[in-house]
């Protein structure tokens, strides 16, 4: 069902990684996703495992859970598999037909689906262990030196609260609204590509309808308790950097310095 | 007939936020009876509710309407969804058309109807719900006022002429006046169609007055079920769980508790000033 994409969503816990500073882990993120692109090898992609499997275990995230949320990406990264697969020429090593499967475009593939698996991962277990909010609060302390030349930083971090807030309450409505309509006999799941795309118009124009709706709500009811941007806004709750963080940042430079060592 | 069996769900089991909605849950609900279900918000209603049309499926338990079995697997949903006709918490949300008529021929056509009955269909709908299809047949949904589109909303699941009609509180974020007359226009659809209905209210006066049959859940589990008289009788402990009688028959107990010598406790207003009336002497 709707309810069960977990792609965004927080897992409730105490673990080290969840104590992290909000920062330490988009930074960190970050660093890994570009780790993952200077890793050449399978030295590199093993080893950028381990220490994904290291970071998973620590976060204490059941495993099932992840891959719930994860689970639709897949056919995304079979697909660039599969193309891969067939469209970079080289020593052929396998002839299906008119496809041919070459020792270069099996080692790409294979290389590139695993990078995409652990970005996925990776990136999925930022927002499991990070509360939207400090997720947030983090971005916006990273990019306000950028305040200087112009950027919104405030803005920007405001909108993102508030989307991040909304994706709940929208798939909340979603299920609403599709629930309602197959009570009075629509059908999601059958049909060709076009109808079951026409099928969806009940449940999109009331969506578009409610999403105004809410949103014209949520701006009164921030106006009618002065919300008024970013200038001299304080935090209820300041990020502070610990010795974990410290310990955080040790563990990526040795990551890092690893791969970039041995890696290629 | 509606027969449910030891019903039990429980969602996102298995995982941290696992939780029972229903617990064990049994009932028979007669034809043409006039059903009132009441609990607290998170009681495990609107779960019950949407067991009733095959909209979600039971962990254990068999659901029985007339001779189907709806929780057997493979079964016709869109038949189970013709029989019973499910009205969701504010139901003009879900108004998408371009018109009053077309929206409310939407539950019709997806039953394969031919487009002459789903007229007809869409007129008899609209009378039924006490809007004028000639007048608002043309109009876009969202054109309307409040009460009009809860009347709309509510055409659109009486057009497939369901066996069972189940109104999640239908009068929700009503004004009194349109809260009565909404109330009104079940009961007439209940009396001229002579279906089963289910209402969920938090009103006890409503469910009181229109009701034959009274449902109470508490915590996933069925915990009353009976005619008005006795599960309202029961006020102490409908109070412990957050209920209460209606408030009239409220004010004669209090008024029984303090020594007035009260007979019979009606449920009703009237019922109840004459009670006083005859302990007055007059």
């Amino acid at each position: 069902m709707i309810r069960d994409i977990t792609l965004g969503q927080y897992y409730q816990g105490t673990s080290l990684i969840h104590r992290l500073d909000p920062r330490t882990k988009i930074i960190a993120t970050i660093l890994y996703i570009i780790v993952l692109f200077i890793a050449q090898n399978a030295f590199g992609l093993a080893i950028s495992t381990l220490a994904l499997i290291a970071v998973i275990a620590l976060s204490k995230v059941p495993l099932g859970f992840i891959l719930r949320g994860v689970k639709p990406i897949f056919i995304i990264i079979v697909f660039t598999f599969v193309l891969n697969l067939f469209m970079i020429p080289g020593e052929a090593i396998a002839v299906l037909g008119p496809l041919t499967i070459t020792r270069e475009s099996l080692r790409t593939a294979s290389f590139l689906a695993g990078r995409l698996v652990l970005l996925i991962f990776g990136a999925s277990l930022l927002t499991l262990t990070t509360k939207p909010i400090g997720l947030t609060d983090g971005i916006e302390k990273l990019i306000s030196p950028l305040r200087r030349i112009g950027v919104p930083a405030h803005e920007i971090a405001m909108m993102m609260t508030i989307a991040l807030r909304f994706i709940p309450t929208l798939l909340e409505e979603t299920d609403k609204i599709m629930k309602a309509q197959q009570a009075r006999g629509a059908d999601f799941e059958t049909g060709s590509l076009v109808k079951r795309a026409k099928n969806l118009i009940p449940i999109l124009v009331p969506l578009f309808i409610s999403s105004f709706r809410i949103a014209q709500d949520l701006a009164m009811a921030m106006e009618a308790r002065c919300y008024r941007g970013g200038e001299g806004r304080t935090r209820m709750n300041s990020m502070q950097m610990t010795r974990l963080d410290l310990a955080g940042f040790a563990f990526q430079a040795a990551f890092a310095a690893i791969i970039i060592i041995f890696g290629r | 007939m509606i027969k449910v069996s030891n019903i039990t769900h429980v969602y996102s089991k298995g995982l941290p936020d696992e939780s029972v909605a229903l617990d064990d849950v049994s009932f028979t609900i007669e034809d043409g009876s006039f059903t009132g279900i009441i609990g607290h918000t998170g009681s495990g209603k609107s779960t019950l509710l949407q067991h009733l049309n095959g909209l979600l499926k039971p962990d254990s338990g068999h659901i029985f309407v007339g001779d189907t079995d709806i929780t057997e697997k493979g079964s016709n949903l869109l038949e189970i969804r013709r029989k019973v006709g499910l009205v969701f918490q504010y139901p003009e949300y879900q108004l998408f058309e371009e018109t009053v008529a077309m929206d409310v021929a939407f539950g019709p056509k997806n039953l394969g109807l031919s487009d002459e009955e789903v007229r007809a269909r869409t007129v008899e709908a609209l009378e039924l719900v006490g809007l004028d299809a000639e007048e608002f047949g043309g109009k876009s949904p969202f054109e309307l006022s409040g009460g009009q589109k809860r009347r709309v909303a509510i055409a659109g699941v009486v057009a497939m002429r369901p066996e069972v009609l189940i109104l999640d509180e239908p009068t929700a974020g009503l004004d009194p006046k349109t809260h009565k007359d909404v109330l009104g226009m079940i009961n007439d659809i209940h009396e001229k169609q002579h279906n089963i209905t289910i209402l969920v209210s938090h009103n006890m006066s409503d469910v009181a007055a229109m009701c034959d049959h009274v449902l109470v859940i508490n915590k996933g589990k069925l915990v009353m079920d009976g005619t008005p008289e006795e599960v309202f009788g029961r006020a102490d402990e409908l109070n412990e769980m957050g209920l209460s009688a209606p408030p009239a028959a409220e004010f004669l107990r209090r008024l029984k508790a303090s020594g007035v010598p009260i007979g019979r406790i009606p449920l009703d207003v009237a019922g109840a000033a004459d009670e006083i009336i005859k302990v007055l002497g007059r």
